[in-house]
């Protein structure tokens, strides 16, 4: 019996009125947890009651304190009929179980109903006693930390990091039952709610007792997520990363090894001494240069269900032995490298992380991307209330990846995510992730408080451009690919384009900025059932990666950019078609090559007119592709054929030396003028269709001036970051009308469709320009047949555009930036002669764009010495530091308010020993929130006493990253995870579909909010909205939706309160703080 | 192939204050986004039609949404749903308790009750101000009535705490409120040249002046109505209209004082008698309620255009009020000096106030 629960009743307020003939309440509150029941006394004719109960007091097994939810019902009580219920409070009472997270929930939670929404609000004190449990044997696990930020959460260091947990959970799922045919839509939804709770409460214990087995305090990028699988019942599954975090004292909190982004320090350690570099031998690898065919594929087929799988190992990703120290004679360090680290990794049966950025050299190489898709059918499975049958799907999946990865010569998959895609009874299993080499000591016991010897031994500061480096073997390459010398050392072999799902490392050297890069994809497929069905979506789905491959491929060198970054490839199957979004963020990493442009060939050389269009064509790309390099500001060095003290002395020998197969190439090199010496992407235009999708291509309108985008963490190329931010949820629908579309009419309307949404965006945000939006995570799903559903969630942040760009490092290479940001805005002339395009003969003929592979077209890779200067100044970094506030409202609290409410923080830490303190404790605590100075003029309360007055509502920021500019994180809280049904009977009353998913929504927020506020913090991080299913019927004036959102609550603080050294901190999350360890 | 749903949500609450006024103003969408698409916003951030009409319809659910909270601005401040920046929320509500100051002049003095509020649409088609906007602004007012109608203490600052708004409108309220109560007259033909803001100037005069509250503040009691007592002392006044012999000292000591003073002397001289007439008979009749809601008529009728007609410049005006107050003083047969000064005080400045054209 090893926990006490308490739970008090203070009072509530703005409750609806419940008896029309005295326009008044009778409320009281029932508390539950488990079997457990109380009930405070009703407090009569009243909207805003005081009840200010006695302590509930419920003894429990901690195990049940992980997976039950407190369960707090508002009722309005009735003494002929039976009482109504107001709404109810589900508290996680998770984030008490851990002793370094909050130790009471207080605050003012929104009493929630299923049907009319937030209804009034209560406020309740909870507070958990845990005794000691020696149990060995125990079930519970508490006291184990679970974040959803995807790298070392601010404030800790990682001790270790052990490697992949997973678990799924299944049940029935209560509107399945055949008891939901009598019980009311409220009885039903609030069943559902409850079994989530209950299942994620779970879930989350027995992911924690695998942490503790492996001897871990700690989840790091925590992903949960949720299939409704319908008949056959409701999953909860998670995957996250094991780690033994410590914790670092506040005052170097931002400084350390830990701080995952600030890793110039080595970086620009190396960037700063190219003559300790230069010593070293320069590699004897010559190089190899292929291109890939995108896709492979393995189909297989099961006793229960058509199974599929495609890998993509889609591009080509380079890198080499060991970071920086290459060379000969690090080759057999490199071995040893290599086994230290296999040794650790393969102890694991899934090297995988879920980590999307890493602590300084974590990653050695970068692979490239993997992924894994297989179809299955959920009619098929044989005991649907066990998990084995799932299990056994995604152990499937996981070991393609990992074979994948082998194939890539990874030993690990890095920034690995799982997603499914549910219609009717057929489910598509999705994994991808970057094969990736890291560096062992991580994973090793012991050595984690990097002794000086071992550091200097294996990790000799890797260069900027390490993780760019081939893993693999470039004489036994696992597909084709055309490698480099890296442009950076100039020593290793560099991939032609890197395409990867995690964030930019911050070490990376990057020129110009980056851009958000979406393909859009839409395929018709036939109705159909069961397993014709699944093999229909199986053989489509190659096609689509294939596809999504060549747009993202194209649109990346339209954009003069050689990187991918966050790749995220999700694939959605409704009815009748399957919908495909790849979004990612492009970058131009400075130690790949230059892209070469796309060249646009007729398949019939002798057509005149046809010639003609193709001229237009190709001098629109090209117009397109300079605007772009100025638009993204990407001036690489100029490239020096004859590189001053080259340390190669011959490269184009000794690269043709290696490339038997594509000597021919060298002639056709000549033909790409319009590009230089790089190779072109061929793009064929044969018919129609072809046309299409080269205009599709150029469609992508800029963002408008002052507008960045990306869906990675922060935008590589900006680094002053100012406070002012604005997360949103954005969610369209689309209904298609006309039955006969084509599969090009669909890309078009699916494409539009994003771009709209985008656009709407920037139009909404134009007040915080100059700014960028962060982490825009797209949802695509197809709910009923006609409809197509995009949900965004993302984060506007402010910079200043008048500080320095560039990081130190990078000066040289982007001199002249702030001028081009005036000229950013370029029209694009579209679609101008679209309709010469119809008027083609050939248009009866449906075709393709074909690609023809670059290592056909190949010409010369030249290698250039990147000329850059010593930037003997890391001070500069320090001009950067003091940013601008551009106040956001929230920031207008005053620090003193923050200040204050840490401290009412601390007090009521201190507070746990006797309840009778703790009240009197918690008195103080609402007494320094009165007194307040937020609402000023607003407190003040009236002689009528009809309203609250020195109440005022705690700002709470909300962020999809793992950070907020200019804010410091001093403490994490626990983890926010959570789950509404709404429903209504009413559409039309509430505004339509939009009246009703608009207050959804923001009902959504509201409880985020409060529940982050009840646990002492003030903001939400890593913050997602994992599922949005939204069902309606308009004709029956009926509409339903589901949402699962998630983040780490927080407590911060302003980087200027407290931190005398903030001009360091400043933009910690940025590379440049980091400059502080160099100096 | 339409747009089903459009929706965008903020976790701080975004409102285009432009957007927020034609919301106020009774815009629908369309004319809305019409609206701002010839403000040129477009033009600014390359957007198309669209991305407006969105942009409008999300905005005017948050504000639909957001109206509930308005009509008890307290709740505002204290609510979960929307995160709104303190700032923002001061101007949320300043901006919908604002109101068209032609249209108030419509209903001022008017009983707030549903006969009212259906000629709305005829104020509407008189005003130019659309139906829905004059049904808010008209709700506003019935339910800042409603509110401080019962409470005691000072009417301004009631509205300011209850409301949460600015001083100055706060201040307007207080008038509307206080007109709404006593029921005054503002329609006739004679009072149309007088503006919101004259009348509003009155009623702050008389709050401060005339009621109980503006005696003794400490008296927990109700600034909306004029105070019996000192009504009732006003009859006192007559005195000064039918004793002959102080009519006549009275009308010397002015006339020495004016005398070479101003060119309307002979006018002044002329209609002494008339004119205290006329504002002694308005202070005796003031106790019957139906003479209160005459009482800008009778001021205007009895006193102000007399004047007009004599061509009388403001500062005649200021300067024969100022004696005749003054001399009254100095009549020693003339014991309510204090009733006196409290009824003259409120009518120079109200006289001073609506004597213009």
């Amino acid at each position: 019996m090893p926990g006490k629960l308490k739970a008090k009743i203070v009072a509530g307020r703005h409750l609806p009125v419940m008896d029309r003939a005295s326009d008044l309440t009778d409320a009281f509150v029932e508390v539950k947890f488990g079997n457990t029941t109380f009930k405070t006394d009703v407090c009569h004719k009243s909207l805003n009651p005081q009840w200010n109960s006695e302590w509930f007091k419920f003894e429990v097994d901690d195990e049940d304190l992980q997976d039950e939810p407190l369960q707090i019902t508002v009722l309005d009580h009735d003494t002929y009929s039976a009482n109504d219920a107001i709404g109810k409070v589900y508290i996680d009472i998770d984030p008490l179980l851990c002793t370094e997270a909050a130790s009471v929930i207080s605050g003012w939670f929104p009493i929630y109903d299923t049907i009319h929404g937030i209804r009034g609000e209560i406020n309740v004190l909870v507070k958990v006693e845990l005794f000691n449990d020696l149990n060995r044997f125990r079930q519970s696990s508490c006291g184990v930390k679970f974040f959803c930020t995807t790298s070392i959460p601010r404030c800790y260091r990682a001790a270790m990091v052990h490697g992949f947990v997973e678990e799924l959970v299944v049940n029935e799922d209560p509107e399945y039952q055949w008891i939901d045919r009598i019980r009311t839509p409220r009885a039903s939804n609030e069943a559902r709610q409850r079994l989530i709770s209950l299942m994620s409460g779970e879930l989350q214990r027995k992911i924690g007792l695998k942490v503790l087995e492996m001897g871990g305090n700690a989840v790091v990028g925590y992903l949960q997520c949720f299939d409704l699988e319908g008949e056959s019942g409701l999953v909860v599954r998670a995957i996250g990363t094991a780690c033994t975090l410590d914790k670092v004292s506040s005052g170097s909190a931002p400084n350390t090894n830990t701080h995952v982004h600030p890793n110039t320090a080595p970086a620009s350690n190396a960037c700063n001494s190219p003559s300790k570099d230069g010593k070293e031998s320069p590699l004897a690898h010559g190089c190899r240069s292929t291109h890939n065919s995108p896709v492979h594929s393995v189909c297989s087929s099961q006793r229960l269900s058509q199974n599929f799988s495609v890998s993509v190992p889609t591009l080509i990703f380079t890198g080499m032995g060991s970071g920086g120290s290459a060379g000969k004679e690090a080759g057999p360090l490199k071995t040893l490298l290599r086994q230290h680290t296999q040794t650790a990794l393969e102890q694991r049966e899934f090297p995988f992380f879920t980590l999307t950025s890493f602590p300084p050299g974590f990653l050695v190489h970068v692979g490239g991307v993997v992924s894994a898709r297989s179809v299955k059918l959920l009619d098929r499975i044989h005991n649907p209330d066990e998990p084995e049958t799932r299990d056994a799907w995604w152990e499937e999946i996981r070991q393609e990846i990992k074979s994948h990865a082998k194939a890539l010569g990874c030993h690990a998959v890095v920034g690995y995510s799982e997603s499914t895609s549910i219609c009717e009874e057929v489910c598509i299993l999705s994994a991808s992730g970057t094969a990736a080499i890291l560096n062992p000591r991580y994973m090793r016991e012991g050595c984690l408080d990097i002794g000086s010897t071992d550091h200097r031994f294996e990790d000799p500061s890797p260069p900027s451009c390490g993780f760019c480096h081939i893993p693999y073997d470039e004489l036994n390459m696992p597909f084709p690919a055309q490698l480099t010398y890296c442009y950076h050392c100039r020593r290793q072999k560099v991939p032609d384009v890197l395409f990867t799902t995690i964030d930019l490392p911050s070490e990376a050297a990057v020129t110009g900025k980056g851009c958000l890069i979406q393909a859009r994809l839409c395929r018709l497929k036939k109705k159909a059932q069961g397993e014709v069905n699944a093999t229909a979506i199986s053989n489509l789905l190659p096609f689509m990666e294939y596809e999504l491959h060549t747009q993202l491929m194209n649109k990346l060198k339209l954009r003069n950019m050689n990187a991918l970054f966050g790749l995220h490839i999700q694939i959605s199957v409704g009815e009748n078609m399957l919908l495909g979004l790849a979004s990612a963020t492009g970058v131009y990493l400075t130690a790949l090559p230059a892209p070469g442009g796309i060249q646009i060939a007729g398949k019939t050389p002798g057509d005149l007119s046809n010639e003609h269009h193709i001229l237009t064509i190709q001098k629109r790309i090209n117009d397109t592709i300079a605007k772009n390099k100025e638009l993204y500001q990407i001036n690489p060095p100029e490239l020096t054929e004859e590189g001053l003290g080259s340390p190669i002395p011959e490269p184009r020998q000794r690269s043709r030396l290696f490339r038997s197969h594509s000597e021919s190439s060298d002639e056709l090199s000549e033909l790409d003028l319009s590009h230089g010496k790089k190779d072109a992407f061929v793009l064929e235009i044969d018919d129609t269709d072809a046309v299409e999708d080269i205009h599709s291509l150029l469609t992508d309108a800029p963002p408008p001036t002052g507008f960045y985008s990306c869906n990675t963490e922060i935008m590589p190329g900006i680094y002053n970051w100012t406070s002012g931010i604005q997360m949103f949820t954005s969610v369209r629908v689309f209904r298609l009308s006309n039955a006969n579309l084509t599969n090009q009419g669909l890309n078009k309307i699916f494409t539009d469709l994003c771009e709209n949404l985008l656009k709407s965006f920037y139009f909404k945000l134009r007040s915080m320009i100059p700014c960028c939006l962060c982490h825009l995570n797209f949802t695509v799903a197809v709910p009923e047949e006609e409809l197509i559903q995009v949900a965004v969630t993302a984060v506007a942040m402010t910079f200043d555009k008048d500080q320095a760009q560039e990081k130190p490092a990078e000066k040289p290479i982007n001199k002249g930036s702030s001028e081009n940001e005036e000229q950013l805005q370029f029209p694009l002339e579209l679609c101008a002669d679209v309709s010469s395009a119809n008027t083609q003969p050939s248009s009866k003929v449906s075709g393709t764009v074909s690609l023809l592979t670059p290592a056909a077209k190949l010409c010369q890779n030249q290698l250039v010495m990147i000329h850059l200067p010593g930037v003997p100044e890391s001070t500069n970094v320090s001009s950067r530091a003091a940013s601008v506030d551009y106040g956001s409202f929230a920031d207008r609290c005053s620090t003193w308010l923050e200040l204050l409410r840490l401290k009412a923080h601390t007090i009521r830490r201190g507070s746990v020993k006797t309840s009778r303190r703790t009240q009197s404790l918690a008195h103080s605590v609402s007494s320094l929130e009165r007194c307040s100075p937020l609402p000023e003029g607003r407190s003040r309360s009236l002689r009528s006493s009809r309203s609250f007055g020195g109440s005022s509502v705690t700002v709470v920021k909300m962020t999809p990253l793992s950070f907020l500019p200019g804010i410091r994180i001093i403490k994490y809280l626990g983890i926010i995870n959570m789950f509404f049904i709404r429903e209504t009977t009413s559409l039309r009353e509430e505004g339509g579909v939009s009246g009703f998913l608009h207050s959804f929504i923001a009902e959504v927020f509201a409880m985020v909010r409060a529940h982050v506020a009840a646990l002492g913090g003030n903001a939400v991080v890593s913050y997602s909205m994992k599922e949005c299913v939204l069902m309606e019927n308009p004709n029956k004036n009926q509409a339903q939706c589901l949402i699962n959102v998630s983040g780490d609550a927080v407590i911060c603080v302003r980087e200027t309160d407290q931190e005398p050294t903030a001009s360091m901190t400043n933009i910690g999350q940025t590379c440049c703080s980091a400059n502080d360890g160099a100096t | 192939m339409a747009v089903e749903l459009d929706v965008f949500v903020g976790n701080t609450t975004i409102m285009d204050e432009e957007v927020y006024q034609l919301w106020l103003d009774g815009y629908t969408v369309n004319d809305a986004v019409k609206v701002r698409m010839e403000g040129g916003v477009l033009d600014e951030c390359e957007a198309s039609a669209d991305v407006l009409l969105s942009d409008t319809m999300d905005q005017y659910r948050t504000f639909q949404m957001c109206e509930r909270l308005l009509h008890s601005p307290a709740k505002l401040a204290n609510q979960l749903l929307f995160q709104i920046p303190p700032h923002r929320q001061t101007v949320l509500i300043e901006r919908y308790y604002a109101f068209d100051d032609a249209f108030v002049r419509e209903v001022l003095g008017k009983k707030l009750s549903k006969g009212t509020k259906k000629d709305l649409d005829d104020i509407s088609a008189k005003t130019g101000v659309t139906l829905k906007s004059c049904r808010r602004q008209f709700d506003n007012f019935k339910r800042v009535f409603k509110v401080v109608e019962e409470l005691k203490g000072p009417l301004v600052e009631n509205i300011r705490q209850h409301f949460l708004l600015s001083d100055k409108l706060a201040r307007d309220y207080a008038a509307i409120v206080f007109f709404t109560n006593n029921r005054f007259e503002t329609g006739k033909r004679k009072l149309q040249y007088l503006t919101f803001q004259d009348f509003a100037f009155c009623a702050g005069q008389l709050i401060n002046n005339w009621t109980v509250g503006a005696v003794d503040n400490m008296v927990e009691d109700m600034d909306v109505d004029l105070d019996k007592e000192f009504l009732q002392e006003l009859k006192e006044l007559k005195i000064l209209i039918t004793d002959k012999d102080l009519l006549d000292q009275h009308k010397s000591l002015v006339c020495t004082a004016l005398r070479g003073k101003t060119k309307a002397f002979n006018e002044m001289e002329a209609n002494f008698k008339n004119l205290s007439r006329g504002l002694v008979n308005i202070a005796a009749k003031l106790t019957n309620t139906k003479d209160v809601r005459d009482f800008f008529i009778d001021l205007v009728e009895k006193f102000i255009e007399p004047c007009r007609s004599d061509r009388w410049t403001a500062a005649d005006m200021k300067l024969y009020l100022t004696h005749y107050t003054n001399s009254a003083h100095i009549l020693d047969t003339f014991k309510h000096q204090v009733v006196w000064d409290r009824y003259m005080g409120v009518i120079k400045s109200c006289i001073f106030k609506m004597y213009h054209d």
